[in-house]
Parts: structure tokens; C-alpha cells; sequence
């Protein structure tokens, strides 16, 4: 029964009445955030068929990136930049959230130290450090606010929006020489990320897709994911807290870990610097390379469909890094 | 009388639980581990166990707690002391959580949970080593209770929050030196493999002489806690500890000292003098207590080289949590375990590959040293170094005058309530409006 609905989220398949379904059209836009004047920008990412995972003669490939698998995915929109913290702290930080909900939600609690490590904060600035949980509850705080479904890409989702039809190892051939253009790395970022949209956005309009900071997907890591993968939609549902999968590299890896098939699995060191206990849900004291985008899947769920997917993949993980 | 919740320890009243625990730290301290500790056997010794008790039960406390008993030595838990019972219980939760592959290392009856102000007393005679995190106000009793009773040491940084206070743990520092007791104070830099990475190539000349130092502690707000209508006015300045220098020390204090205490390392010697400046621009309600949201000191040493110190409680604005040492050949940028020349070239890269878990390894090695009956850690001299540079730099951001390391720390000035319980007055009390008074640069003055 829960299988069945959350299999129904993800791919979009509804029968039935969708109570919070928008019949939006589809095309890129702007998710205002009610109450302030930030706004999120969504593009379209239209279905399609893709090879998950890198040949075998790709340089730097990992074995975990393998066997590629020819998969399915229905069409959803993506945030063209990775979430910033003028988006992030609406949710965040309370005294920014003008209009705050009723029902007085969950916000995560300060950092011990500001994790944002003087690379920047305020004016575009990638949200990081925070856990997948604090990642996954913005999405639930975004919904509660716009009514809109919000979530984390899937891995499969992630690579086929990064690689926007292309084979190769970057979206733009095989060789690194372009990087630069396209993606902070260890190569030209001076080990700290940069304000997103800085650079050139692949061909489906989507930017620091590679690089910058890395970003979560949805997905239980599983070095033999891709074999396990169903055809279509392919999604590897959390079990545990850790590791989870992480996608795109980060401002200081080197260019072979910023391909559109890297993987990186989520490590509790991490968080080795939380000197509290309980540490931290909401952030990781060692990981400032880490942030997230969202998807929107054009069918909506249910309410009822919205709520059993945060019941599954967030209550049951409260602290998922 | 202490309040109500406070008076009760399961189901006994306060006084009996106060009788009843005095007895048993007497018998105790009869008992046979002062004798083995003073003839150089490091533990209790039954079954090689190391038997630990935990003085102070918030989230770093119990951190502490949990890094000890993760530790690869047989160690327990066996006492657990804090002034309030939520505390204590929310702490144990915790470690029990953290624990749940190691259950036998957490021995803690009702009967060796002991709540309020002198329950530390009992919990570190039931001990081999103990963890003093409460907050910093009460560190030098503390400190000096656990050197008397002959036990090993991990306490957190800052080691005190006034002269006063500074004097006491110098006196049982030495004590604890001609016990042989292990003292490891949590300024975890020093167990940080990249921060020993960078020292050592300091001290190989990588960066020739030290001209300058500058350290950061820029972050945004922290945590409060609000006042409820049934607390005394004791127990809310417990509570919301942060916000009041008896307690805390200002935050130059209770977090700068990382900072400061990294310069005063590499420098190899204590700032001379200090002179600063600082204020509330941002935080200024009563919530906020006394203590200043910002401060910017300029410390010297005794060669002239200065250090230049900030701190800032801001949310939103530019945040950097850091130490950079500058020398004639080149800089040290400490977070990110990275040593430049003059023009930019990196010389030394600290290895991200290699294990750097300083809260985790600090435990580790205090406690193989009490295993192996070695005395290896006096961390209290630079504990004391650190807290006491700190100190004066909030002296001379408050005073807004040039303030003496040497005469501060013999001042004598004392923060300390004249007596520690529930019903007592706190050292600082709240005007109509709620607000506490605070230091006035100009105004505020520490030496006539």
C-alpha cells in the first residue's frame, strides 16, 4: 500500500483525482514564496529515455557507475540553480519567514558554528552543510507554503536532467577542457563555491549542475543500484539513514569526480566536528560541500499521497545524513 | 530551599538525598582508589576497569561522555552529576542511544544521578576519570573538588570565567602535577592531526618569523533559552547560561578561545597586553543578558607582533571562523590546513585523506594513557594561558582601556555568586524592564 503510493509520487502515474495537482503549464517559471519576494526558478525537463551510468572506458569512472542501464523518465520541472540560502533561511531562520505557517513547523536549529565557512551566504550563495533531512524537510516546509509538491530528485532523475541528452562524460563531451565554463571545481574555484549561475548552464537550461556544491538525491546509496534498477523511474528508497546518494561533485573535487555519472555516498564523518550529542539533525559540521536543488514532478500526488511520502522518507530518517 | 524540581531524587527529598550522598562520598573516600592512584595505579583496577563520571550533562557533556566511552580502553560510565534533572536524563537518553552496541559500559543507577548545585562532589568520588562540562563559571571548583579527590581529568574549555577563578585552577593544576593526574583540557585544535600538520611545519621554519596574527570567531546568533514564569532568577541565568559572564565568560570567552588559544600556540607565549573594542549592535535584549555581540581586540606580544582577535555573535553578515599566522616567508590558514608564500603559491596542503577527529581523538589518548598507568596530558597551564588571554581581551573591550595580562590575572577580580543554589541571588539581577545591566567602555573600569 505505501509502496504503491510512493511509487505513484515519484513516476507521476495518477489515477484518480489529484487534490493538489496544478494544471500548470509547462514551461518554465518562477515558485514565489508568499509573504517575501524571493522566488525559485523552475524549468521544464521534458521525459524521456536515457543510459544511467558511465561505459566502461569512461576516465576516472568508477565501478559503482555501472552497468549502465537504459531507463525511462517521466517529465518533471528542476530548479535551474541549486537552492540558496536566501531561499533556505526563509525556512531556516524564523525572523525571515514573514508570513510563518500556522502550524508552527519544525525549523532547524542554529549551527554551532556557521557552517557556511566564510565562503558566503546572503545574495545567491548555495545553501550547504545542511543533512539530507534538513534538505527534504525544506521541501515539506516549500509545500506546506506554496502548496505545490516539492521534492529531492532522484539519482536517475539527477543524471538525466545533468547530462540534458548528452552521452558523454560532461554534458558538453568528453573532455574536461571545457569544465571551467560550466562548473566550479578544484581547477578554478579557489576551494570555495561560488554565488549559483555564474557560469554556463547546460543545454536544458539547468546551472552548477557539476561542481559547486554537490548535490542530494533521494536515492539510498548502493554500489550495485544501477543493475537492481527498474526501467522506468528508477528510484532506490531509503532503508537507512546513511549512506545516501550524493551527485555532481563539489567546488574542490577534481574534474573526473565532477562527471554526470559520479556518485558519492553519504559518510556519519560527515559530522565527525558535531561535538554535541545528540549532534545535529539539521547540519553537518564536516561536509561544506554539500546542498541541494528540487524537482517539481508535473503529476502532482494527493495530499494524502504528499503526506505518506513525507511519513516514509522523512519521519521515518529523522537526523538521514 | 532549592525549588521544588530540584528537591526531589526519586522520590526522596532533598535533604535525606544530601545526607545520604555525603555518606557515601565519605565511605568512599576511604575506600582504596586514592591509595592506588597516589602509588601510581591509575585506576580502580576491578576487571581493568576505567571508571568515569560525567559533571555536567548538556550536548557537550554528553558528546564528551559518549567519545569517552567510545574509546578502544574498558571504560564505564559509573556517575553522572548535573544541577538540573531534565539534563541529566535527557543526557543519558543520549548516551544510552549512542551507545546501544556497548550497553555494559554505561553502569549508572538512580543512586549515582545526582542533581544540583554539589552533586559533583559524589560523582567524581565515584570515579577514576572525570568530565567537567558544565558551564565555565563552575569549572575551577570543579576542577579543584576532582584534584583533591586524586582523579584524572578531561575538562572543556574555557577553564574559568574570571581572575578569580583563573587562580584556583593555576593552584590545583599544580597539585594535579605532583599527583601525576592527567589533565586534558578540550581546546580539541591541539588534537586536530591538521593543526599538529601545521604546527610542525611552522616550526621547521616553512613561514620564517611570526609578523602579525589574525584570528576570527564571526558566526551567526546562538542559541537562547527563554524564562519561564517558575523559575528563580538563578535557575533562568542556569538555563540561559550563554548570556551571563558568571557563567559563560562573554563569548570572547566561552568560544574565541579556540582562536586565541591557536595563536598563543604558534606564538609559543601569552599576549602582554590587550586593547579593544566592543558592543551590542545587533543583540540587545533582555533575552541577551550582559554579554556583548561583538568584539575586536588587538593583543601584543612581547616582540612587538600583534594579534588581531574578532568575534562577532551577527547573524547574516560575513562569517569566518578561523586563524591565519602570518610570517616573513609566508602564512598558515588554519581551517583550511593550508600554508602560501607571499604570492599566493601553495608550499603545504594538509592531506584531507588523513584522519582529523580531534573531539573524538583527545578522548583516545587520555585515556590510553590512564590505561597504561602513563601521566602524559598537564593541558591545565595552557587552559588557564588561553582562558585567562581571553579574559582580559573582554576586560579591555569592556573597560575600553589597555589591560595587563600580569596584572589582571592577579587581580582577584571575582564573578562568583557569594553562594550557589536555587533561592539565592545571581551576581547580576534584571532592572523592571527585564534588561541587565552592561559594561560601558569609559565607564566600566577594573583597576583604579
Amino acid at each position: 500500500m505505501i509502496k504503491k503510493t510512493v511509487t505513484l509520487v515519484l513516476g507521476g502515474i495518477m489515477a484518480g483525482t489529484a487534490a493538489y495537482s496544478q494544471a500548470a503549464p509547462f514551461e518554465a517559471y518562477e515558485q514565489k514564496i508568499q509573504g517575501t519576494d524571493v522566488t525559485i526558478k523552475m524549468v521544464p525537463i521534458k521525459g524521456g529515455e536515457f543510459l544511467l551510468g558511465s561505459p566502461a572506458g569512461e576516465k576516472g569512472r568508477k565501478a559503482d557507475e555501472g552497468p549502465q542501464k537504459k531507463v525511462t523518465i517521466d517529465p518533471f520541472w528542476m530548479g535551474a540553480y541549486e537552492v540558496t540560502f536566501d531561499q533556505y533561511d526563509l525556512y531556516a531562520d524564523k525572523d525571515k519567514d514573514q508570513a510563518p505557517l500556522p502550524d508552527g513547523m519544525t525549523r532547524p536549529s542554529p549551527p554551532y558554528i556557521d557552517l557556511t565557512l566564510g565562503m558566503g551566504k546572503s545574495g545567491g550563495y548555495p545553501a550547504n552543510s545542511m543533512s539530507q533531512y534538513g534538505a527534504l524537510m525544506y521541501c515539506r516546509w516549500l509545500y506546506a507554503k506554496t502548496g505545490v509538491f516539492y521534492r529531492l530528485p532522484t539519482e536517475a532523475e539527477w543524471e538525466y536532467a545533468c547530462r540534458a541528452g548528452a552521452k558523454t562524460a560532461y554534458p558538453f563531451g568528453n573532455s574536461d577542457a571545457q569544465l571551467k565554463d560550466y562548473a566550479w571545481t578544484a581547477g578554478n574555484s579557489g576551494a570555495v563555491y561560488h554565488k549559483v549561475g555564474e557560469l554556463k548552464p547546460n543545454a536544458w537550461g539547468l546551472y552548477d549542475m557539476l561542481g559547486n556544491v554537490a548535490e542530494w538525491t533521494l536515492d539510498q546509496y548502493d554500489e550495485k543500484a544501477y543493475a537492481k534498477a527498474a526501467a522506468a523511474n528508477p528510484w532506490n528508497k531509503p532503508t537507512g539513514k546513511t549512506p545516501r546518494t550524493v551527485k555532481g561533485g563539489n567546488y574542490d573535487d577534481t574534474a573526473e569526480n565532477a562527471r554526470c555519472a559520479s556518485r558519492l555516498q553519504s559518510d556519519e564523518a560527515w559530522n565527525d566536528r558535531d561535538p554535541q550529542i545528540p549532534k545535529s539533525k539539521w547540519w553537518n559540521a564536516d561536509a561544506p560541500f554539500v546542498g541541494f536543488r528540487l524537482v517539481r514532478p508535473v503529476k502532482q500526488p494527493t495530499k494524502a499521497e504528499a503526506e505518506q511520502f513525507f511519513a516514509d522518507v522523512v519521519d521515518k530518517f529523522v537526523g538521514a545524513r | 530551599m532549592e525549588k521544588e524540581k530540584a528537591q526531589t531524587f526519586h522520590g526522596q527529598s532533598r535533604r535525606d538525598f544530601v545526607k545520604q550522598s555525603s555518606l557515601l562520598a565519605g565511605g568512599l573516600l576511604a575506600a582504596p582508589i586514592i591509595a592506588e592512584a597516589s602509588q601510581g595505579n591509575y585506576f580502580s583496577g576491578a576487571a581493568g576497569v576505567i571508571k568515569v563520571a560525567l559533571v555536567g550533562c548538556g550536548g557537550r557533556g554528553t558528546g564528551a561522555a559518549v567519545q569517552a566511552l567510545k574509546t578502544k580502553e574498558n571504560v564505564q560510565l559509573v556517575a553522572m552529576a548535573d544541577a538540573f534533572r531534565d539534563n541529566l536524563d535527557k543526557s543519558f537518553q543520549g548516551i544510552t542511544d549512542e551507545l546501544k552496541d556497548k550497553p555494559e559500559r554505561i553502569k549508572v543507577p538512580e543512586s549515582n544521578k545526582f542533581v544540583g548545585f554539589d552533586g559533583y562532589k559524589q560523582a567524581i568520588a565515584l570515579a577514576d576519570v572525570v568530565i567537567l562540562t558544565t558551564p565555565p563559571g563552575f569549572r575551577p571548583i570543579h576542577f579543584e573538588e576532582a584534584v583533591n579527590q586524586g582523579k584524572h581529568i578531561f575538562m572543556e574549555k574555557p577553564v574559568a570565567t574570571d581572575p578569580a577563578g583563573i587562580a584556583k585552577v593555576l593552584a590545583a593544576a599544580e597539585v594535579a602535577k605532583s599527583k601525576k593526574l592527567n589533565v586534558v583540557v578540550g581546546l580539541q585544535r591541539h588534537y586536530q592531526t591538521s593543526y599538529l600538520e601545521l604546527y610542525k611545519r611552522l616550526q621547521d621554519g616553512i613561514i620564517g618569523d611570526i609578523t602579525s596574527i589574525q584570528v576570527w570567531w564571526n558566526q551567526g546568533a546562538l542559541w537562547v533559552r527563554p524564562r519561564k514564569p517558575e523559575y528563580t532568577e538563578m535557575e533562568y541565568q542556569m538555563r540561559n547560561w550563554y548570556y551571563f559572564n558568571w557563567l559563560c565568560g562573554d563569548h570572547i570567552v566561552e568560544q574565541h578561545i579556540h582562536n586565541i588559544d591557536v595563536g598563543n600556540w604558534f606564538m609559543g607565549e601569552t599576549p602582554v597586553t590587550a586593547v579593544g573594542m566592543g558592543g551590542r549592535a545587533i543583540r540587545t535584549g533582555p533575552e541577551a543578558g550582559e554579554i556583548y555581540d561583538h568584539h575586536f581586540v588587538e593583543y601584543r606580544y612581547k616582540n612587538g607582533v600583534v594579534m588581531n582577535a574578532q568575534c562577532r555573535h551577527w547573524k547574516d553578515s560575513v562569517s569566518r571562523v578561523d586563524e591565519e599566522i602570518v610570517g616573513t616567508k609566508g602564512r598558515i590558514i588554519c581551517d583550511r590546513g593550508v600554508i602560501l608564500d607571499h604570492k599566493g603559491k601553495t608550499l603545504y596542503q594538509f592531506d584531507k585523506k588523513l584522519t582529523n577527529r580531534p573531539y573524538q581523538a583527545e578522548h583516545d589518548e587520555l585515556f590510553d594513557a590512564v590505561a597504561k598507568g602513563q601521566f602524559k596530558y598537564q593541558d591545565a597551564k595552557r587552559g588557564v594561558e588561553a582562558t585567562m588571554s581571553a579574559i582580559i581581551g573582554r576586560m579591555a573591550t569592556y573597560s575600553g582601556q589597555s589591560i595587563a595580562y600580569d596584572k589582571a590575572i592577579t587581580s582577584g577580580i571575582n564573578l562568583q555568586p557569594a553562594k550557589y543554589a536555587f533561592d539565592a541571588p545571581p551576581p547580576v539581577l534584571p532592572d523592571a524592564n527585564g534588561n541587565y545591566a552592561y559594561a560601558k567602555p569609559g565607564i566600566t573600569k577594573y583597576f583604579s
